[in-house]
């Protein structure tokens, strides 16, 4: 946990975290295969190609670290250490999901793991990351927020709102920003004047990178000098990965607006594979042992699809639960 | 006689948006994922290709700052049809639609029109949890200065927004995602729907079902169940939720005597406790039972079906609340 | 053996045509593949196989539209030849109804007495002098509504109630009837609706005359003599012969008011009846004037058990044209009716007893009734009333010729 980048990478770690891109990808597959038959319902978002990123960073925070997510946010719930059971469940609508069926795809939420969704409304998130890390610094705790949106959400005024405040209050956020380079279906170049979106965090007087978010090795460096920045100074972090989603923003979704041989370019570039083979090279890892972990992932998987399967469906009379709290103030 | 002629309600709203753009050179499309996307709904697929970008624009996440750039466009003598996406993301927009466009022909004294035309998938269901699925129509009903309109059919998705395009004030249309794929038959000749005047879908004489939005579907389909059972219900389809047209439901409220205000939206503060307040105010002496309502019950729409379901009224609860009514 | 289905994309995905098939039968096929092309309302997709094996079988041809969840093709995935579902169903628990908070069971009336009518039930039941403490409410929680009060008003139309103190009638037959609640709650009801819209809407004027009842009596006397014990006849049966009589002289005494005074050719005269669980019934003696004082006497001895037992037929209730209320033995000395409406008269007769009566100058105790009228003065002056009484007095001077 909250490793310091460095070149020769511990063989457990580097382990672990394949096998997290790996669950990642499997996972997202899996979800795809059960929306086609309904299992899944409502809209779902999947992280094929972008997982480097989800991994690469939250591998650089310790437990006590929030973390808030997109719709998109499957990647960083699994990378976070989030059962794969209960967001299978989720999804499925059941009452054994962690969100207890209520929030389905788009809303993962496990405040065990400071993990706060899950949110929707693109860009809405941003100034509760603000908040959250406010919070910390009035309460002298030494925890960061790290905070996770798209390249379409740094169009919305929340979002300079958001990187303002930071840095004027100077709060601990690290600001991730996932430049898959769509907004849904609409090209960066039709979406920024400024396509270099660090810029626009400097703009502001805060510290910003921009870094290859298919290379996890560059991910967790450029993750780990931020968080480190963070910490010493309590001042926000504006990391922006360019990324890569595969598959299409949602299950419907005709592809329109892009080539296929784009996508094909940038398949070229998927994390796993690459990452995969520098830890054979390096010997950091053994063939039988990917195949291991491979099976294991798949295991898990099936598992998640069978607690899913098994869970149930929460009473209708319950319905008006959750509107207001049911916990007095303490 | 005029043919009908079947049509989906996404290839109705098309045809309106088509004609609109042929008709006035003012007219311009613009939001998120309008163009190359082709539409969040693929109600705008192919527009682009046929219009071009300049009429047909594509917009970066800045609900605020286009629906204000619309609203200047119109201002400055365009007629830009803005779709803001989803409902969700219209709260973003509320300030310049609240504080711009339904202020500026106010505040400088009727110097200034604001003929924008703001069009919004809506509605509950779809399973898209509770972020995502929402009946809203109450919120900007409220306001003062703009027009509210619900597209309820296929008769309206055709023409309600070459209704809106003769205003010169600022008209937002609710459009209802769930509908999109829905199949019915129009007039041919259908075209241009007066957007002051609400419209009796059925007529009946024991009781007056007033509703909205997806709710005129599912009480027609009502009123057809309890047609077998021997009750004749009107129904209203409001269609403008503000100005409000009381004409048309109190009318029909003196006829039956009995009303059910039927709507997706959480029951407080809705339009439907606005109606009921109307028919009291002004036809009290007809009514021989408590007006009554069936609105969506107050909580977050959650994501399972069965409680999402359960979430807003079924067209199974408003035949056996009026027949409770009628018959209790 | 596994089938292959159109993939639901969408809750607004409902069909896709199959544009083309990327695989053919007896290619391998790999998790991930692309197996065909469909077109949808978004445009042109790609769909992908989540299992693998062998395509067996193409079941939909290029250019076909179907609905998702069709089998488009099958796959062999070397486990066998039963045909599988890729999964099963997705089971989706029963919508319960809409919930509702069980307010309306909690209200308890805090007002008891406070009647629970709908506006509109009110607004008619005022403009017709429906009395509200009288109707029984069948609508949303036992609230008066229209149809109750409509109900009301046909049935007040078929009874005919009559103002009236009661009439003393244990000359007549008397049965004992079980009568439920709800009857004598809706005679009441109808009595006291009429009487309201009398004593609102018609102005009365009110006269009053002493007759002499010696000769009649006498005449009664002597012809019972001749008559069966059953067929004998009471004082009554003469005064409704002497109203009938004196009515054919008095025509527009005879009359409704409805859109001005309405002259009625049969004289039919209501008889009011007092009811042992209370309120009142009018039956009607029809054609009074043509019948025998011997009639009329049967046809009260027919009337009064069945209206006391509610078996009237609705003819003997809506007919009558005009009203006697009779006080009979050991009751008031006088009685002033409320007319019927649309009727413009009503005949009161007190008791029949004997008082210091002065004739040709000469004072004797004589039987006699203080008799009234009540007419309606929109349709009558007193003369015509005075001339009434006077035609009545004449008839009862001259019992014979009844």
């Amino acid at each position: 946990m909250g490793t310091k980048a460095n070149s020769s990478l511990d063989a457990n770690l580097g382990q672990n975290l394949l096998k997290q891109m790996i669950l990642i990808r499997r996972f997202e597959e899996r979800a795809a295969e059960e929306y086609t038959k309904s299992k899944i319902r409502g809209f779902l978002h999947l992280y094929v190609g972008e997982e480097a990123v989800a991994v690469g960073v939250v591998q650089a925070l310790n437990q006590e670290d929030y973390l808030l997510s997109t719709y998109r946010e499957h990647g960083h719930a699994l990378a976070r250490g989030m059962n794969p059971n209960v967001i299978m469940a989720e999804m499925y609508g059941k009452q054994e999901g962690c969100s207890k069926g209520r929030g389905g795809s788009m809303h993962l939420f496990d405040s065990s793991l400071n993990f706060f969704g899950g949110n929707a409304i693109v860009g809405g998130h941003l100034p509760l990351a603000v908040g959250m890390a406010l919070a910390s610094k009035k309460q002298n705790k030494k925890n960061i927020t790290s905070c996770f949106f798209g390249e379409g959400a740094a169009a919305e005024g929340e979002f300079h709102e958001s990187l303002n405040l930071a840095a004027l209050w100077e709060v601990p956020v690290l600001f991730v920003c996932e430049n898959n380079r769509y907004a849904m279906g609409t090209a960066l170049k039709y979406t920024h004047s400024m396509e270099d979106l660090e810029k626009k965090g400097e703009a502001y007087g805060i510290r910003s990178v921009a870094v290859d978010g298919m290379d996890l090795l560059a991910v967790m460096q450029a993750a780990a000098e931020a968080v480190e920045f963070i910490r010493e100074t309590g001042k926000p972090f504006f990391l922006v990965c360019k990324t890569y989603r595969f598959r299409a923003h949602s299950m419907f979704d005709a592809e329109l607006y892009r080539e296929k041989s784009e996508v094909e370019e940038w398949k070229k570039k998927d994390p796993i594979p690459k990452f995969k083979e520098y830890l054979l090279k390096e010997n950091l890892i053994s063939q039988a042992l990917v195949d291991e972990l491979e099976r294991d992932v798949e295991q898990e998987i099936e598992n998640s699809v069978a607690f899913a399967e098994n869970g149930t469906w929460e009473e209708a009379s319950n319905l008006t639960r959750f509107v207001y709290s049911e916990l007095k103030q303490p | 006689m005029t043919k009908n002629v079947s049509l989906t309600y996404r290839e109705a709203l098309k045809m309106a948006i088509r004609e609109a753009l042929h008709k006035d050179e003012r007219v311009f499309l613009m939001g998120e994922d309008v163009g190359r996307y082709g539409g969040a709904f693929a109600v705008s697929k192919g527009l682009l290709q046929e219009f071009g970008p300049d009429r047909i624009m594509d917009v970066p996440l800045s609900e605020s700052g286009f629906t204000g750039a619309g609203i200047g466009a119109a201002l400055a003598g365009m007629r830009p049809i803005v779709e803001v996406m989803t409902v969700n993301f219209s709260l973003l927009a509320m300030d310049q639609l609240f504080n711009n466009a339904a202020t500026l022909l106010h505040m400088s004294g009727g110097q200034l029109n604001v003929p924008v035309i703001i069009r919004m998938g809506s509605g509950i269901g779809r399973q898209l949890a509770a972020q995502h699925s929402h009946s809203w129509e109450p919120f900007f009903a409220h306001v003062p200065g703009l027009i509210v309109l619900s597209v309820g059919t296929h008769e309206d998705a055709r023409g309600m927004l070459l209704g809106a395009l003769e205003s010169l004030d600022p008209v937002i249309l609710f459009e209802y995602t769930s509908m999109l794929n829905l199949e019915k038959e129009i007039p041919e000749d259908s075209g241009v729907v007066d957007i002051s005047k609400s419209k009796v879908r059925r007529e009946g004489t024991d009781i007056s079902l007033i509703t909205y939005g997806t709710g005129v579907y599912k009480c027609l389909e009502a009123a057809e169940a309890l047609e077998k059972e021997g009750i004749k219900a009107e129904v209203i389809d409001l269609r403008v939720l503000r100005p409000l047209d009381e004409a048309t439901f109190l009318a029909s409220v003196r006829k039956t005597h009995r009303a059910l205000v039927v709507e997706d939206a959480w029951k407080s503060v809705s339009i439907s406790s606005e109606i009921v307040s109307r028919i009291m105010e002004k036809a009290f002496f007809d009514l021989d039972a408590p007006v009554e309502r069936l609105c969506g019950v107050e909580v977050p729409i959650p994501y399972p079906k069965h409680l999402e379901d359960a979430s807003v009224p079924q067209v199974s609860d408003i035949v056996e609340k009026v027949k409770k009514m009628i018959k209790p | 053996m596994i089938k292959f289905l159109m993939p639901n994309l969408g809750a607004d995905m409902e069909d896709g045509v199959l544009v083309e098939w990327r695989k053919q039968p007896g290619d391998f096929l790999q998790k991930g593949d692309i197996i065909a092309d469909i077109d949808t309302q978004k445009g042109l997709i790609e769909i992908e196989v989540f299992d693998e094996g062998v395509l067996e079988k193409i079941l939909v041809k290029e250019g076909q539209k179907v609905p998702v969840g069709s089998v488009l093709a099958l796959i062999n995935d070397g486990k066998g030849e039963e045909i599988r579902e890729s999964s099963g169903d997705n089971p989706t628990p029963e919508v319960p109804k809409i919930l509702e908070p069980q307010e309306q069971a909690k209200t308890k009336s805090t007002e008891e007495h406070r009647i629970k009518i709908s506006p509109l039930a009110r607004k008619i039941a005022e403009s017709n002098g429906i009395d509200l403490t009288l109707l029984k409410g069948t609508g949303p929680e036992g609230s008066i509504v229209k149809e109750d009060v409509e109900k009301a008003i046909s049935e007040r139309i078929a009874n005919k109630p009559v103002p009236q103190p009661e009439e003393k009638t244990k000359e007549a037959p008397e049965e004992s009837v079980n009568v439920s609640r709800t009857t004598s709650d809706s005679i009441r009801m109808a009595v006291a609706a009429a009487m309201s819209k009398s004593n609102r809407e018609i102005p009365h004027y009110f006269l009053e005359k002493r007759m002499d009842m010696s000769k009649a009596l006498e005449w009664m006397k002597e012809s019972n003599k001749t008559r069966p014990v059953q067929k004998r006849i009471l004082p009554v049966a003469m005064l409704i012969k002497a109203v009938a009589k004196a009515l054919d002289e008095v025509p527009d005494l005879n009359a409704t008011w409805e859109n001005g005074l309405q002259r009625k050719n049969e004289i039919n005269i209501g008889f009011v009846v007092s009811l042992r669980s209370g309120g009142i019934m009018v039956p009607a003696i029809l054609q009074a004037d043509s019948k025998t004082v011997e009639e009329i006497m049967e046809t009260l001895n027919d009337l009064i058990p069945r209206a006391r037992a509610f078996k009237l037929r609705s003819s003997e209730l809506s007919q009558s044209t005009f009203t006697i209320t009779s006080i009979g033995e050991g009751g008031a000395d006088k009685v002033f009716g409320l007319i019927y409406p649309p009727q413009v008269g009503i005949v009161g007769f007190g008791e029949i007893s004997e008082q210091p009566f002065a004739e040709e100058g000469m004072l004797g105790i004589r039987p006699v009734v203080d008799v009234t009228l009540s007419a309606d003065h929109r349709a009558t002056d007193g003369l015509i009333g005075s001339r009434f009484l006077a035609a009545l007095n004449k008839h009862l001077q001259n019992p014979e010729s009844l």
